[in-house]
């Protein structure tokens, strides 16, 4: 049976609002008398909120009560550009997975397939074969060398996905272990933790990688690739280390992080197994927000030819291939380039989506 | 606040140091050398190179003396532009640019101010709507996309701007670099500034300043703008790392003569002096413009002491 009586309960006690915001300790859930309550002058004679609490509460029906995931959920389904990310970001991750066999299976092309026939000076525009005529063989066109523009943005997008995901990784490592230990500690080791943190935000740390990637790079492609999933997530940490600490000091103090301690459990797993799981709200927002960050600079580092090498394919790199040609060939920078800017679109529309589900304090409206 | 201000200059020191160290041992951990290239080159010739450049003496010596160079504000000489100093390329590039990017945050400031302002005072409308999807496409699309599309629409398809080159400073050659470099910028501070304003618009204090009977223009500027700006101005620190690398790109793209474009020819050529002098010049360079913007920031927002 729907319960149909208006629901008097604050947000707080209904659960809607999360426990803990990415920016920090949030205000307290306020306390105040609900009807009926009696106000009790001695507090050691005081019966248990949660007495007062079930004895109403028994008098009723049950509220079935959602979850935070579910109402967020609902939440992000009901906001339109949140989920036109969502299906544009799904469509590219699929079609960067799948797309390649398909195409192979198909026209026999692969991103590195050159036609032995083809003649050097004549890239072909999307929908055209050699002749000018229409073909659908290659719906992009293709490069200077003749290979298939459109399989080479797939398997780009395919690179550029992977580079963004695992580095956004990476950074979530070091920043839930970093920002939970020094919000965890406290005191001076947070302090100095921090200042640290702090120190770090204003270095031009993007030469610093730079200087790496020109040193120690271009030894082999995936060396490489690996080289750039480690140094992006060490330099993108900071900010996923600032929030989880926030969160962290505001849980730390919580009865069930005291039950933890009473019963015993040493303080790296009350760090990981009891801490960091209640901070995935905001993790999750901002790994969304992350990751569009970490795939621009790899895309950046790829076009000034330090990221991603041949034969492999970022959009990064095949956009600076073709900057080379763009007064006669422009389609071959402007379709790993309109990829790449709809997919950082689509991935950021999510990421403020997901942060205004998860976080409806921070929406601003 | 004085004492704040010679404390935080204090620290910037060490950090200079720490960073210059780090490049520094990068490099060296680096397997090969400037002169290791396709060419064979005899020993004796490589031996007479490392005498000129020091490079036969013990690490530690070589550390110093670079160190004591960095002190004194002499980076040494470049390896790869035979009979210039550092100092030399620093000055001749460093306009183009400071210009760039002078340029560049002047006109997101502009432009992000006026319409994140706008979006917040007239929230949830069309004109909110259309410039918040404005600037989620400034922040997604890349300025290597954004910089090519510029020159092939204004220079190859309708001729009316150059492409490429530096051309001194009022210039039509800026207006490309310029607008490719701004957009991220524009974009942030316009968000930056809607989503500050709208806060400090349900603020107590404006509240206030309404019901002791300002007129809303008084409102807005005196007591909105302020609160609202301060997002704006603790991006500004930030943003001048960010301006630096996008400069790089853009200065690739458009062939423009700039820090950045030296600084990356150096990591190909391996040039350890430029490299160094480069990063220890920005890293002051930023470090000191943080300070700035705390200063501000004290300035602007009364509720802050030093």
């Amino acid at each position: 049976m729907k319960d149909e009586r208006p629901d008097k309960r604050t947000d707080w006690e209904k659960g809607t609002e999360p426990a803990l915001t990415p920016l920090g300790t949030p205000p307290e859930p306020p306390v105040r008398p609900r009807e009926g309550d009696i106000i009790h002058t001695a507090p050691e004679l005081a019966v248990g909120e949660a007495d007062v609490r079930s004895a109403e509460m028994g008098a009723l029906e049950p509220i079935k009560g959602t979850s935070l995931w579910k109402d967020a959920w609902r939440r992000l389904l009901k906001n339109r550009l949140a989920v036109f990310g969502m299906i544009v970001v799904a469509i590219i991750a699929l079609a960067s997975i799948i797309g390649p066999f398909i195409i192979k299976a198909t026209t026999g092309f692969t991103y590195d397939t050159v036609p032995p026939e083809m003649e050097l000076s004549k890239a072909m525009p999307p929908f055209r074969d050699v002749n000018g005529n229409f073909s659908a063989l290659h719906p992009m066109g293709t490069d200077i060398l003749g290979r298939d523009v459109l399989s080479r943005v797939l398997i780009g997008g395919r690179i550029s996905l992977m580079v963004g995901i695992i580095s956004t990784l990476v950074s979530l490592l070091i920043g839930i272990t970093y920002g939970a230990t020094s919000g965890y500690l406290g005191g001076r080791v947070d302090n100095v933790m921090m200042r640290i943190v702090d120190v770090l935000y204003s270095l031009p740390y993007m030469m610093i990688v730079i200087v790496l990637l020109a040193f120690f790079g271009g030894r082999s492609p995936l060396g490489q690739l690996f080289l750039l999933f480690i140094a992006l997530g060490a330099v993108s940490w900071l900010t996923m280390a600032r929030i989880v600490r926030g969160q962290v000091i505001s849980l730390k103090n919580q009865e069930f992080v005291l039950a933890a301690r009473a019963t015993g459990v040493s303080t790296a797993k009350i760090i990981f197994r009891h801490l960091v799981p209640n901070t995935l709200g905001p993790v999750i927002v901002y790994a969304t927000l992350t990751i569009p960050q970490v795939m621009l600079q790899e895309a950046f580092l790829s076009f000034l030819g330090l990221g991603v090498q041949a034969p492999l394919a970022s959009w990064g790199s095949l956009a600076s291939e073709g900057i080379q040609n763009i007064a006669i060939f422009p389609w071959q920078l402007i379709f790993p380039g309109v990829t790449m800017a709809l997919t950082l679109f689509s991935l950021n529309f999510l990421g403020d989506g997901l942060r205004d589900a998860l976080d409806p304090q921070m929406r601003k409206t | 606040m004085l004492r704040f201000i010679i404390r935080r200059l204090l620290i910037t020191i060490p950090m200079v140091l720490i960073i210059v160290t780090l490049t520094w041992g990068l490099i060296r951990l680096a397997p090969g050398n400037f002169y290791t290239g396709e060419k064979r080159i005899p020993p004796a010739i490589v031996k007479n190179i490392r005498e000129k450049y020091g490079l036969d003496k013990p690490w530690y010596a070589q550390y110093g003396k670079m160190m004591w160079g960095i002190v004194r504000g002499d980076f040494g000489d470049s390896l790869t532009y035979p009979g210039q100093s550092v100092n030399q390329i620093l000055w001749r590039s460093l306009p183009v640019s400071a210009t760039l990017g002078i340029l560049a945050y002047l006109l997101a400031l502009a432009v992000g101010l006026t319409t994140g302002t706008l979006a917040a005072l007239r929230q949830n409308s069309k004109l909110d709507y259309a410039s918040m999807a404005l600037a989620m496409l400034g922040i997604s699309i890349p300025n290597f996309v954004l910089g090519p599309l510029l020159v092939l629409v204004f220079s190859l398809t309708f001729y009316w701007l150059p492409p490429a080159r530096w051309n001194g400073f009022p210039s039509w050659n800026l207006i490309m670099p310029v607008l490719t470099l701004s957009a991220l910028y524009m974009a942030y501070i316009a968000r930056l500034t809607r989503s500050g304003m709208l806060e400090v618009l349900r603020a107590d204090y404006v509240r206030t300043a309404r019901a002791k009977g300002l007129s809303e223009k008084q409102v807005i500027f005196r007591h909105v703008m302020r609160g609202g700006l301060l997002p704006v101005i603790s991006f500004s620190g930030p943003a001048l790392a960010y301006l630096i690398t996008g400069t790089v790109v853009v200065e690739q793209i458009f062939a423009l003569p700039g820090l950045g474009n030296y600084f990356l020819n150096a990591n190909f050529a391996r040039d350890e002096p430029l490299i160094i002098g480069i990063v220890a010049f920005l890293a002051i360079l930023i470090l000191v413009f943080n300070l700035l913007v705390d200063i501000a920031y004290a300035l602007i927002d009364p509720r802050i002491r030093y």
